[in-house]
């Protein structure tokens, strides 16, 4: 995503060795049970006792063991497979012979290449660390041939590695990497090792087993919410319902009688109640009379959000790119506009928010699963008025991130709770206050006009309209008034038009505080500009498919997904009544794919996927098999919104609060879903938001060709179907 | 007051009010967390136990109600042939990403096969139903069910 373009610069060089060494030494390195590890040797990352510590990513002690530290986090997108998979092919070991940590927080060591935070999103992991991890992989295999060779005085040209160990063939010698750990630990790192020629790759490629997973079928895992310690006490909490409200009064006559209350603490903004078990805070804070001070959004709604952003979007955007004359080509022949709109959406991991904490008056440990863990740190050694080395984050897996657990409003809310409390406290939200106090997806407007000539199209403005995420998450790549992430997939179109224009207007909703979402800004410009095409393919009398071909004389890649998609949906062919075909491309993440959505619509609007195809280039695949199911699970995730999700608002008050009215896609309405994935040697793109970007466009084109009805908003309107019903 | 429930076939007695739902004596009080809090009311499944072998909700089933009957959790799953066969496929199929509903899906499964050993896609969508994904891991589910049926049988 073109935030990566932005900030690539301040990237830091993840190998500084000095650096590292300090991170670890002081123990903020964490170990979690994968796949096989025994219990915690005492200080297992300290170089200085002979372990083979060349960079940021790699410890071989003399035992033998080999554990990588993972600079990003896994929330379900198998990337802690993916980046030991990488790791082990350049340094010729096994997977079976890895024991995995989660990386410490340290912005300077681990942050994201392509994001210069230490977080994990964009799906920018594997096309972050794809080279970083590969030269570290290679050169520490190259330090410890080295190390071979001078031992047995040879020459390193005349040394093998593999399965984590040196060999030299003619004398049959054999040394073990821990074998070699303490005299490798004691060689200057050479200069630029090459990385393996792809065509050697023995790993990556395959569709090794996950490694996380074993835990994850028996109950052993340990999600930040499972979190338990001697002495812990559970709370849960209330935000004022109105969004921004504060706390006013608390009557807490009646809670006196619940068994198992502890304790209320009482904040500016919230209340939270302090018991024995979840069980009894949860009836505590019920039995708690709590007026609101319910502030300057008690009178905000939906409809107040929708004027404010349609007012808005009628303004003239900052160009974000140009190509042509704009002006001249919507000048030229038959101009068509449209709007397209789509909704706040909540991300509902399914373990919701929670965080616990131990704050003392000279320490502050916090227990938790986040995609931004040095973000976390200094959040919560502001909340505990402590300075960074007195706190100690510990990193679990994520049961689910999608964005939500990019934000640190958990983890502060939590510390502040944990001042009032003495010892240890977990603090976990109700599915109704993590649906009520998400940080939402924001809602946009985008608005196109184009022309359309002999056929082809001359020229295209897309202007989209919206809050930036940017501009408060990562201030300092929002620049010249432009979001990067809410055009982003506009700018990077893969049509090529004669005369073309993306702009962007900030619009901030009243009430709302946005962020990012699976998929992030591709999401919203991919559904207009794929919405908009079918509608200008239908002007035009012209097949979408071969309408969309004629224009990617550029994007050969894009050409051939959609081409395959095509071929594989049997795109064409004869359908019963009612069903339709819709079809939708993409260039997102360094990713090409095409999706064709199969789907039957009734007389009441309601409609049934019946399948989909998709062609996915994402280049080298590290793990086909993961690919594939990140492909599977981002399809159903983008359906889910297109089909249910909507957030609304009413007198300040967000309406939605569960599974009820929260919908989700269930095991009896998920479709098919046929991938198919292009052999490439290209380097890797990302897929776990990719996948969530076609299926919502693609959906909405089978009913437009279904029915003729041209939906423009999000989630699908069945009512608006309904009334159409001249299709029948 | 004191309750004594038979947990994975051990006796466990602890201290708890008798409308306290299980979910939370399990996590909270017995620190059996491999039960998930998911939503609360029954929604989404992540809580899914079994009592006599039957999949309920323990988020919203009060201990009170539970007797001496036999429950049975993810941590005690794999020791019955039809929970091993169905912990195998789910690793075999690689249904899991996150994993957090995974406990909850599989004890529904488990409770599926144990109802219906070959069961069709109408079953497998009756019984699944209730069990959100948000990963959606859905497609591998019904396949890794179906596998876990054919084990079962050969």
């Amino acid at each position: 995503m073109s935030i990566t373009k932005a900030v690539a610069a301040k990237c830091p060089d993840a190998s500084r060795r000095s650096l590292l060494t300090g991170a670890l030494a002081a123990g903020f390195v964490f170990a979690f049970h994968l796949p096989v590890s025994a219990a915690e040797p005492p200080q297992p990352m300290d170089p200085a006792d002979g372990t083979f510590a060349p960079n940021a990513y790699i410890r071989i002690d003399q035992a033998g063991q080999i554990t990588l530290i993972m600079p990003q986090v896994e929330m379900g997108q198998g990337i802690y497979t993916g980046i030991a998979t990488i790791l082990a092919e350049e340094l010729d070991a096994d997977l079976e012979q890895v024991t995995l940590r989660h990386a410490p927080p340290d912005e300077k060591v681990y942050a994201n290449p392509l994001l210069g935070v230490q977080a994990t999103g964009g799906s920018t992991s594997v096309r972050a660390f794809w080279t970083p991890l590969r030269k570290a992989g290679a050169t520490a295999r190259a330090i410890l041939v080295k190390a071979a060779a001078d031992h047995w005085q040879v020459t390193p040209e005349s040394c093998s590695a593999a399965k984590g160990a040196v060999l030299h063939k003619e004398s049959g010698r054999r040394l073990s990497y821990g074998e070699l750990a303490v005299a490798a630990s004691k060689l200057t790192p050479p200069g630029d090792v090459a990385p393996k020629d792809p065509k050697d790759f023995v790993l990556i490629g395959k569709s090794l087993k996950r490694l996380d997973t074993p835990d994850k079928v028996n109950g052993k895992v340990i999600y930040g919410i499972d979190t338990m310690m001697p002495g812990l006490k559970f709370a849960t909490l209330a935000q004022c319902p109105v969004l921004g409200g504060k706390v006013a009064e608390v009557d807490d006559r009646a809670m006196a009688k619940i068994p198992g209350v502890r304790q209320i603490v009482a904040l500016d903004d919230l209340v939270a109640v302090v018991a024995d078990h979840t069980w009894a805070a949860k009836r505590g804070l019920e039995a708690l009379k709590i007026t609101w001070d319910e502030g300057k959004n008690a009178n905000v709604s939906s409809g107040d959000i929708w004027d404010h952003l349609r007012a808005g979007s009628e303004a003239d955007g900052v160009v974000a790119k140009s190509v042509g004359d704009i002006a001249k080509g919507l000048a030229e022949g038959d101009r068509f506009n449209a709007s397209y709109e789509v909704p706040f959406l909540a991300h509902a991991t399914m373990e919701p928010l929670n965080c616990t904490v131990h704050v003392t008056p000279n320490s502050c440990d916090v227990w938790v699963g986040t995609q931004i863990i040095a973000r976390a740190l200094s959040v919560a050694a502001k909340a505990a008025g402590l300075p960074d080395n007195k706190v100690t984050i510990h990193q679990h897996l994520l049961g689910g991130g999608f964005g939500r657990r990019l934000e640190v409003d958990m983890i502060e809310v939590a510390v502040r709770i944990g001042r009032k409390v003495d010892g240890p406290v977990k603090i976990v939200w109700t599915r109704e206050e993590d649906i009520r106090h998400d940080i939402y997806r924001p809602v946009y407007r985008d608005s196109i006009s184009a022309t359309l000539s002999a056929g082809r199209v001359v020229g295209f403005r897309y202007r989209v309209a919206g809050a930036s995420v940017i501009a408060r998450w990562l201030p300092h790549a929002f620049k010249n008034d432009i979001d990067i992430d809410a055009v982003d997939s506009a700018v990077d179109t893969p049509y090529d038009i004669p005369n073309f224009q993306v702009e962007y207007i900030r619009v901030e909703p009243p009430a709302v505080t946005t962020g990012f979402w699976r998929g992030v800004g591709p999401n919203n410009n991919v559904f207009a500009i794929e919405c908009f095409m079918d509608e200008l393919a239908r002007k035009v009398n012209k097949d979408p498919v071969a309408f969309r071909r004629g224009m990617l004389g550029k994007t050969p890649r894009l050409q051939h997904v959609l081409d395959l998609a095509a071929e594989k949906s049997n795109w064409g062919q004869p359908l019963p009544p009612r069903v339709g075909r819709g079809v939708s491309i993409q260039p997102t993440f360094n990713t090409s794919i095409a999706t064709v959505v199969e789907a039957e619509v009734d007389s009441g609007g309601n409609v049934q996927i019946r399948q989909v195809t998709l062609a996915v280039d994402c280049g080298i695949a590290v793990n086909p098999d993961s690919v594939v199911a990140q492909i599977e699970g981002g399809m159903i995730f983008g359906l889910t919104a297109a089909l249910y999700g909507e957030v609304t608002l009413d007198k300040g008050r967000v309406q939605q609060s569960n599974f009820h009215d929260y919908r989700m896609l269930r095991i009896d309405q998920v479709p098919k879903i046929n991938v198919h994935l292009v052999k490439s040697g290209d380097a890797p793109g990302g897929i776990g938001e990719a996948s969530v970007i076609g299926g919502p466009p693609a959906l909405r084109n089978a009913i437009y060709a279904a029915t003729g009805v041209a939906l423009r908003r999000l989630p699908i309107e069945r009512q608006l179907i309904a009334e159409k019903k001249s299709w029948l | 007051m004191t309750t004594t429930l038979t947990i994975n076939g051990e006796e466990k007695t602890f201290d708890a009010s008798v409308d306290t739902p299980l979910l939370w004596v399990l996590r909270d009080i017995l620190g059996m967390t491999g039960t998930k809090f998911g939503c609360g009311i029954a929604q989404c499944g992540a809580c899914t136990v079994h009592v006599d072998g039957k999949a309920v909700r323990s988020c919203v089933l009060p201990i009170g109600l539970l007797g001496h009957r036999n429950i049975t959790t993810i941590e005690a799953i794999g020791t019955s042939a039809v929970g091993a066969s169905v912990q195998k496929a789910w690793l075999d199929l690689e249904v899991v990403q996150c994993g957090y509903c995974q406990s909850g899906q599989i004890m529904a499964a488990v409770a599926l096969l144990l109802e219906t050993p070959e069961p069709d896609d109408a079953d497998i969508d009756a019984a699944m139903a209730g069990n959100i994904c948000r990963c959606g891991t859905y497609l591998r589910i019904r396949t890794a069910i179906k596998q876990a049926a054919t084990g079962q049988k050969s």
